[in-house]
């Protein structure tokens, strides 16, 4: 406690002394900031029409999901739901997106989405798709961005707590997977308190192939650590991955405590092409394993759930040069790598300084053997010979750092709620900004890829309070957006975000705008219960299951009058909309339904179940205002006694 | 007929592109307007069936029809998501009228006159043939957006549309266009 609080005052005492040593400058930057400050609106305003600079991926957090946002303007332009059902759009609901959910543990409702990472191609980013960690059931998602809808999950077996992910390699070879709660491996009933030694940290790579499937290449067994965080090597250092560790201590309880113990973890360096190699020629265990693979196939709109039962893992000590410790001081969080790839960043979230590797040095110092004992059989590098310098006083409590592409580093700092402009290779603070408050993570768009685009920065923030109109006890969580294309970084606007982003992705409109889809094509339409024209439109009963091929096009259903249906059926509603116009989708909703409403695009095909319980005449409908008819959209279903001989009859327009 | 609409239509696809920048020069004389605020008529669409504004910009038969909805300013209602039905009266249609009627309804003053008998030619919904026929069988009159009420009738093997006569249909992206061979005047106005 003592330590701490000596620990504070030299921090405070220091902040202080900043803040005296550039009055100063403080005074000239508020005269011009004064003017500059007055035109924030100005360069925040995207005119009634126009479309923003830039795409921003941000993090759902515990919604599961990702929202999609326009920068400068802050404006939410869509969400996009991944790990949890999605009433809106009937995801997770509707028959045909319910395997995407589906997992080893069967059907998980629900996700913790945290670290979106768009794909890239020679390190830069390249706008096919965005992939997404779940970090409660282990899973990844894709995401395209054609389509702006889940397209991939799959799930990662042996780990718990999947936060060191989803981030790509330079050219999306892999993307990467963690364990921040170190589990049994494979998972058995043993005492907690034997964790020490016996749990282990998997790390998987997948393997993502030119369509953008995944696939599990292998899984790295590693030490029972907390795996925190991590980004690849690119120029120099493509190739190689970085993690941070936490809780090298391996406490199984109280390790708020107990995992600060250690003065220094390890960033865990991994030559992923070494192993690559290694068991494309044979190396590494096949090993039993439980895990979903979700694929939804925008033919036949529908998902497919595949359970697979093997994977192959490798004990790092058995490829020589494969894996190496950096000590990095205090409990590092995130784990960046500068646009060269020289520079690996470790953010000791318990300290003042950040602490930054150098690659070259980290190569030498493999070459020359310069090591500090070992871990598990790991070689531990000496910490010397791996430091490119370190980032004195830049804050308190850092998280995580992006870079402009300028030569500047962007690091977050939680406890004092701030933002830090830093120099790559002097090491020096440039400038500090405060955040509203309490920063987790920040985004530049492609902050960190080997070609930022260093315009705009936002931070995401996990402590809003005052900062918008109250709404009672539960807050969204505040973001704020900072101009950083001067010396000084400068505050334009403040937004609220959805869930709690835990992280963001961000790209140039113009690389992915155009690719956006406006319908799914009728004409390739594959969905078994699809009914291409209101002439297939039919009812099929099978037992107790009665199949409905229905249509919509405005501004009706097709058939809008259905008899025949019994107490105790199963409706499948499978309705085609046979649109082909840009946004004009149609919703169906029907009364009772233990489900969800659906949301059909222009040529997909979507379906409901309905369990009717009561006899009577009951009305479903259009939820979507498609057009100038559209309160006239709905239909009649009637349903008679479990017993009842009424005839399957289905009309439209009395026909 | 139908074929020679069809066979314009394949022409139209060809000249989209002169014909939309044709289109925003003629407005961005008009107004100072933000470029994307000009209305729906002027948003992209690459959908492959032409909404029905584009299916008399695309007509030979159709340039008087034309000239009287950019006069009217009446392109965004053609291109709304509908569903709606025009019947568009041909060039020799408007050559018909009493001589000196287009011209006098194209003068600004006209403006909304032109805009009510435009409208009396849109009816509200999908009016294929087949629909068309059935409001005959069951006696339905058509419902035009001027808040008029249109008979549909049979003659011989000719649908009409109050005294217009049916001569072609092109399915729309927002609903269907009929060619008629003559304008159906409004009985209000």
């Amino acid at each position: 406690m003592k330590k701490i609080s000596s620990f504070l005052s030299i921090t405070l005492l220091s902040l202080l002394m900043i803040s005296c040593g550039e009055d100063d400058t403080k005074t000239k930057q508020s005269k011009t900031g004064g003017a500059m400050a007055s035109n924030a609106a100005e360069r925040v305003y995207v005119a009634p029409g126009e479309h923003d600079e830039f795409y921003a991926f941000i993090s759902g957090g515990y919604s599961g999901n990702l929202t999609v946002y326009g920068l400068p303007s802050g404006r939410m332009l869509k969400e996009i739901p991944v790990f949890s059902q999605f009433p809106t759009s009937g995801y997770g609901y509707s028959e045909e997106t319910k395997p995407m959910l589906n997992t080893s543990f069967g059907f998980v409702p629900w996700g913790d989405s945290h670290h979106p990472d768009i794909s890239q191609t020679n390190g830069e980013t390249d706008g096919r798709w965005v992939f997404i960690n779940e970090n409660n059931t282990p899973r990844i998602a894709r995401i395209s961005l054609e389509t702006f809808e889940t397209e991939e999950i799959i799930e990662v077996p042996h780990s718990a707590g999947n936060h060191s992910s989803s981030f790509v390699t330079e050219n999306t070879e892999y993307v990467v997977a963690g364990t921040r709660f170190s589990v049994p491996y494979p998972q058995e009933d043993v005492a907690i308190e034997n964790m020490k030694g016996n749990f282990k940290g998997p790390l998987t790579f997948i393997a993502v192939d030119d369509e953008g499937h995944m696939k599990i290449d292998f899984q790295l067994k590693m030490p029972g650590f907390n795996y925190d965080l991590s980004h690849p090597g690119r120029g120099d250092s493509h190739g190689w991955f970085f993690f941070t560790t936490y809780n090298t201590e391996e406490a199984h309880t109280l390790q708020e405590v107990n995992a600060s113990q250690n003065d220094k973890d390890f960033i865990a360096a991994v030559n992923w092409k070494k192993i690559q190699e290694y068991v494309a020629n044979g190396g590494g265990e096949e090993i039993d394993a439980e895990y979903a693979h979700n694929v939804y196939d925008h033919e036949t709109h529908t998902a497919t759930s595949t359970m697979m039962n093997k994977v192959l893992t490798v004990d790092p000590r058995d490829v020589e040069g494969a894996v190496y410790f950096m000590p990095t001081p205090k409990s590092p969080h995130g784990c960046d790598v500068d646009p060269s790839g020289e520079y690996i960043v470790g953010n000791g979230k318990l300290s003042t300084d950040l602490t930054v590797h150098s690659f070259s040095k980290m190569l030498k110092a493999i070459e020359n053997k310069e090591f500090d004992g070992e871990a598990y059989g790991i070689p531990i590098l000496n910490f010397e010979s791996t430091l490119a310098g370190t980032v004195k006083e830049g804050g308190l409590g850092p998280l995580h750092t992006e870079f402009d592409g300028q030569g500047n580093a962007y690091t977050t700092f939680f406890i004092s709620s701030e933002v830090v402009k830093w120099k790559l290779g002097t090491w020096e603070v440039l400038d500090r900004q405060p955040s509203y408050y309490s920063v987790g993570h920040l985004m530049i768009p492609g902050g960190n890829s080997r070609k930022p685009e260093g315009k705009y920065l936002i931070s995401m923030n996990k402590i809003t309070k005052d900062r918008y109109l109250p709404t009672g006890p539960e807050l969204e969580h505040s973001a704020q957006l900072y101009d950083i294309s001067g010396d000084k970084m400068e505050l334009l606007l403040d937004f609220p975000t959805h869930g709690e982003p835990h992280y963001a992705a961000g790209i140039s409109a113009d690389k992915v705008k155009a690719n956006s889809r406006k319908i799914y094509r009728l004409d390739e339409n594959k969905h078994e219960y699809a009914a291409l024209s209101e002439d297939d439109t039919k009812m099929v009963r099978n037992g107790n299951e009665v199949h409905i091929y229905m249509t919509t096009v405005r501004s009706h259903f097709s058939p809008d009058n259905l008899e025949g249906i019994k107490v105790g059926d199963k409706v499948y509603f499978h309705v085609t909309n046979l649109e082909q116009d840009f946004d004009v989708p149609h919703g169906f909703a029907m009364i009772g339904a233990n489900t969800s409403e659906l949301l059909i695009m222009p040529g997909q095909t979507k379906t409901v179940t309905w369990e009717p319980k009561k006899e009577g005449v009951w009305p479903f409908y259009c939820t979507d205002f498609c057009s100038a008819l559209h309160q006239e959209m709905q239909g009649y279903v009637r349903v008679s006694g479990k017993n009842s001989n009424v005839p399957l009859k289905w009309t439209l327009d009395g026909e | 007929m139908g074929l020679a609409i069809a066979a314009s239509l394949l022409l139209t696809s060809c000249k989209d592109n002169a014909t939309s920048a044709e289109a925003t020069s003629s407005t961005e004389e008009e107004s100072v307007q933000v470029e994307s605020n000009k209305g729906q008529a002027y948003i992209e669409d690459e959908s492959e069936t032409p909404n029905a504004l584009r299916i008399a910009l695309g007509s030979e038969d159709h340039t008087t029809l034309v000239t009287a909805v950019e006069a009217a300013e009446v392109q965004n209602a053609l291109v709304n998501v509908g569903p709606l039905t025009v019947f568009a009266p041909t060039n020799a249609a408007f050559d018909a009228l009493p001589e000196g009627t287009v011209e006098d309804l194209l003068k600004p003053e006209n403006k909304e006159k032109l805009a009510y008998i435009l409208t009396n030619h849109v009816a509200p919904s999908n009016y294929p043939i087949d629909m068309l026929e059935k409001n005959i069988k069951k006696g339905r009159t058509l419902y035009m957006a001027s808040g008029e009420n249109v008979e549909v009738s049979r003659d011989g093997e000719d649908i009409l549309v109050g005294e217009a006569r049916i001569l072609g249909t092109v399915k729309a992206s927002n609903g269907w266009v009929h060619i008629v061979d003559a304008v159906i005047l409004p009985k209000n106005k």
